[in-house]
Order: structure tokens, then C-alpha cells, then sequence
């Protein structure tokens, strides 16, 4: 093989793909620190504060100042921890989050790599995204660390159970695993009334409930529950070590609502399939559906008071698994029975 | 140069060495996270191999919920692991013979000796080309519709497995007590409250 081949086939690919990922990936971060100041504001409106409002005008720079001092300060890693795993585990964390946008579609077209099982690779990132939380728990060699890594394995496993069970009714819809094939899926002259939401309206409480378990949002946050735990697997971590699992934690609950917002919510599309709505450029409306999800998020964080552990576990086994098992029967029987089903 | 050969050569030599580090460390924990990383790699083998479907169920399945549970458990066991080494000449004869028939078979399965030279003619559903059905579908063709009864039978052996360890384990214990969410939901005003006037200096 020459050069010239190779330069074509290999390395102007490769630089393309390069800077595709850094642009992703510095307006994720730079999305990512304001999605912090939201939940963040959010939280403080509904509990009637202000809320961060020092650093820049209303607060707007809060979050560098966070990683500045974060960053500027010193770690500290336990003389009796594992150093090697207690490193790893942030590294885990935050690197697998950032890795599932690789293959989310912003607009049609716009995904890094836009492979046929992109649903499936999301549900992969996110049942990985628990080891970040075993590891640090089982390195810091600790006692609250330690417990919050036995409640998160036990969560994250449960919680992903009815997770998959919701994407499988998806893709019995959208009949592919594709992300832009999903929203495509979703595509048709009456706009919001066909995207997923409103004819999977209990899958898409079943996921969004599940997303905030499996990302330990509150009410779900024993893992880090402060009232028990003081922070769960965190407490050992300072510096920027856990600057990379608060970062880890926004990415990959970001990434559970680019998943709500590609499964329910047609991904880029316009809400109504008519003249002004369709001049916004797609990734508008997938940033403003993004937006939504977090919203949402936030408010759970916000209204409702955390779940004890044995309700945590009825929930997911005894609600939710029942539930979406009889919804994908359902699915597939008016599916099959009606000839909706794509082929 | 072929960049497909690289990445085949990086996976396996990654894959190969982490799983000599699974029997060799002497952490059971980083035995479990070699184990992790043995399985990625295969994962990447798979999507070398055009599987990509099969490497995805490799990392939900096996890292995502076994290696967990593997991990789980492995944390909580107080292991003392001098004391386990200290038989490691007394089990040494029996896990030779093992390792050396594994090995037998393996060079059986990879060397030119084939059982029965006319069953790869026999499979039922033939293999479709990559380029018209992706291999999710292909998957799903064949194990649904071909092979459905095996597939249901081992559906079966899987649920018998799982009522076997819940019957195993699970105990009635008479002084827990426990929460009862519709006997809590089906409270309403008049059975849980009680409103009574109480006058100064009486009491109730």
C-alpha cells in the first residue's frame, strides 16, 4: 500500500475524526458546566434561594470557578487505599461517559460514528458506568465508601433490567437499533404526537424513573445519600479525581436524556412539521429537548424526598420489571396483530 | 499493512495478558477487573470479526451483569488468601489433568481433525451476506425461527436454574417486620386519623 492510499484511507479519516470529537467534546463540556448552573438554580428557585449568583454576572461563571479550584487543589489519596484501582475509578468514570456521545445523533448525520447497534452500545456505556462506583468504593478501603459500592452494584443491575426492557419495545417500533433510523422511526405529518412518547406514555415514565435511578440521581441517590453515607463512594476523593466523577455523573446523565430525547422525544425533529418550525436547524430542537429531559431531572432532584433502600429495590423488581415485561407483550402482540410492525 | 491485523494483534495480545493476570494476581479484586478487561477485549475481537451485535451482548451480559456480581461478591468474601495457598500442592495433580484435557481438546478443535466433515453442509439456515441484513437481524432470524425450540429450552433450564436458587435461599422469618405499600395506600382519612376537641386541663 502507498502513502497515497493510506493518507486516504486511514490517516485524513482519522484527523477528520479527530476534530469531530474535540469540537463534540468542548461543547459538551462547556453544555455540561451550564447544565451544572441549572441544576443548581433549579434546585435553589423551587427551595426559594437565589442560588449561585457571585461568580459573573447572575452566577453565569460559577461552574469554572469550580473546576479552577477543583483542579488548583490538592489530591489527597488514603495511605490505606488500593492507589492503583482508587485512580482508576474516575478515570472509569468519567471516560466511559463521555465515551457513549460517539455515537449520538445531534441532527441527521451529525454522530461521530453512526453504527447499526447504537442503542445497544448506550445500554452497554451505561451498564459499565457502575464499575466507576464499585472500584472507587472498594479502593477507597473504607466503610461508607464501601457500602455505597454494595448499594450502587445492587441498583445500577436492577435498574438496567427494566431499562432494557423499555428500549426493546422501542426497537420493536422503530424496528432497528440505529439511533437515526430510531428518530427517523418517529418521523410523520402530525409532528409531537407521533414521536414515542404518547403511544409508549408508560414506557416513557418507566424509563425516565429507571434513567434517574441508573444515573443515582435523586430521590435515587443512596449511593451517595448524605444523610447515611456522608457522600458514598466520594468520600475519599478530593481534588481533581473528583472533579472527573462529578463531571462523569453530569455526562452520563446527559446522555440518559439524549437517549429519552432520541427513543420519546424524535431526536431533531420539529415539533410540528410545518413552515417555521422546520427552518430551526435540528440540533436546536435536540439541544431544546435536551434542555427539557435535564428539567425534568432537576425537578425529581428537587420535589421529591429520597426512597429508603427496600422501597428503592420494590420498585425496580416489583413495579417496574412486571410492568415493562407486560408492555413489550403488549407491544409486540398490537404490532404483530395490526401489521404495524416495521419491516 | 493491513490495519484490521493491527488491532487484531493489540485485542488478543491485551486479551491474552490480562487473562494470565486473572490466575496470576494475587488480589482476588484484580482478578475480577482483569477479567473485565479480558472480556472487552474480546468484545473488540467480535467487532473485528463484523459481529458487532454479539460483542455488544458480550459487554451488557457478561461485564455489565456477571463480571458485576462476580465483583460483588469477591468484594464482601473475607478471603484469606495465604491460607488458600497453602494447598496449592495438594490440588496441583488434579488441576493439571484438567488444564492438560482442556488443552487436548483445544488443539483437537483448532488442529485439521474434524469430528464430522459433512456437518458443515447441514446447517439449516445459511449464513446472509453482511452487506444485506445486519447481523442483529441475522441473529434474530435464526435463533426465533430455526433453532426456536432449542432457544426455548434453554430459556427453560434458565428460569428452573432461577427458581432453584430463589427456593434455595429464600427464608420465612416470622418476627421481621415488613412494609405493606396497598394495605399503607389503602389507608384513607377515616380509618388513620382521628379528630377529637380537647379542652384545656382534661386531656384525652
Amino acid at each position: 500500500m502507498d502513502f497515497a492510499s493510506l493518507w486516504t484511507n486511514y490517516i485524513w479519516p482519522l484527523g477528520v475524526i479527530v476534530v469531530q470529537s474535540v469540537v463534540l467534546l468542548v461543547a459538551l463540556l462547556i453544555f455540561i458546566a451550564y447544565i451544572l448552573l441549572a441544576d443548581r438554580k433549579i434546585w435553589a428557585a423551587v427551595q426559594m434561594r437565589r442560588g449561585p449568583n457571585v461568580v459573573g454576572p447572575w452566577g453565569l461563571l460559577q461552574s469554572f470557578a469550580d473546576l479552577l479550584k477543583f483542579v488548583l487543589k490538592e489530591p489527597v489519596i488514603p495511605s490505606g487505599a488500593n492507589k492503583g484501582v482508587f485512580l482508576l475509578a474516575p478515570l472509569v468514570t468519567c471516560v466511559l461517559a463521555l465515551s457513549a456521545w460517539a455515537v449520538i445523533p445531534l441532527t441527521k448525520g451529525w454522530s461521530i460514528a453512526d453504527i447499526n447497534v447504537g442503542v445497544l452500545y448506550l445500554f452497554a456505556i451505561s451498564s459499565l458506568m457502575v464499575y466507576g462506583v464499585i472500584m472507587a468504593g472498594w479502593a477507597s478501603n473504607s466503610k461508607y465508601p464501601f457500602l455505597a459500592a454494595l448499594r450502587s452494584a445492587a441498583q445500577m443491575v436492577s435498574y438496567e433490567v427494566s431499562i432494557g426492557f423499555v428500549i426493546i419495545t422501542v426497537l420493536m417500533c422503530a424496528g432497528s437499533l440505529n439511533l437515526t433510523k430510531v428518530v427517523e422511526a418517529q418521523n410523520g405529518p402530525y409532528g409531537l404526537f407521533q414521536w414515542y412518547w404518547l403511544p409508549l406514555l408508560p414506557m416513557f415514565v418507566v424509563f425516565f424513573v429507571s434513567a434517574l435511578a441508573e444515573t443515582n440521581r435523586p430521590p435515587f441517590d443512596l449511593v451517595e445519600a448524605e444523610s447515611e453515607l456522608v457522600a458514598g463512594f466520594m468520600v475519599e476523593y478530593s481534588s481533581t479525581p473528583y472533579l472527573l466523577f462529578m463531571l462523569g455523573e453530569y455526562v452520563a446523565i446527559m446522555t440518559m436524556c439524549a437517549l429519552a430525547t432520541i427513543m420519546f422525544l424524535g431526536g431533531w425533529l420539529p415539533p410540528f412539521p410545518v413552515v417555521p418550525f422546520t427552518w430551526v436547524p435540528g440540533v436546536i430542537w435536540f439541544v431544546l429537548k435536551l434542555s427539557f429531559m435535564f428539567f425534568l431531572f432537576a425537578m425529581a432532584k428537587a420535589i421529591v424526598p429520597r426512597y429508603r433502600y427496600d422501597q428503592l429495590m420494590r420498585l425496580g423488581w416489583k413495579v417496574f420489571l412486571p410492568i415493562s415485561l407486560i408492555m413489550v407483550v403488549a407491544v409486540a402482540s398490537v404490532l404483530y396483530f395490526t401489521g404495524l410492525a416495521p419491516q | 499493512m493491513n490495519f484490521s491485523a493491527v488491532f487484531f494483534y493489540l485485542f488478543s495480545a491485551v486479551m491474552l495478558g490480562s487473562a494470565f493476570m486473572v490466575i496470576a494476581s494475587r488480589n482476588p479484586v484484580h482478578s475480577v477487573l482483569f477479567l473485565i478487561l479480558t472480556f472487552v477485549n474480546a468484545a473488540g475481537l467480535f467487532v473485528l470479526a463484523g459481529a458487532e451485535f454479539l460483542a455488544l451482548i458480550l459487554i451488557v451480559v457478561y461485564v455489565g451483569a456477571v463480571a458485576v456480581l462476580f465483583l460483588f461478591v469477591v468484594m464482601m468474601l473475607d478471603v484469606d488468601f495465604a491460607e488458600l495457598r497453602q494447598g496449592f500442592l495438594q490440588y496441583l495433580p488434579a488441576g493439571v489433568i484438567v488444564g492438560l484435557i482442556f488443552l487436548v481438546e483445544l488443539l483437537l478443535v483448532v488442529g485439521a481433525w474434524v469430528a464430522g466433515p459433512g456437518i458443515a453442509n447441514a446447517v439449516k439456515a445459511p449464513i446472509p451476506p453482511v452487506a444485506q441484513v445486519t447481523n442483529t437481524q441475522a441473529i434474530g432470524r435464526v435463533l426465533y425461527t430455526t433453532y426456536v425450540h432449542y432457544f426455548e429450552l434453554a430459556g427453560i433450564v434458565l428460569l428452573v436454574a432461577m427458581i432453584g436458587a430463589i427456593v434455595l435461599t429464600l427464608q420465612h422469618r416470622k418476627n421481621v417486620q415488613r412494609q405493606n405499600i396497598s394495605a399503607q395506600n389503602a389507608r384513607s382519612k377515616k380509618t388513620a386519623l382521628e379528630i377529637r376537641k380537647v379542652r384545656p386541663g382534661q386531656g384525652i
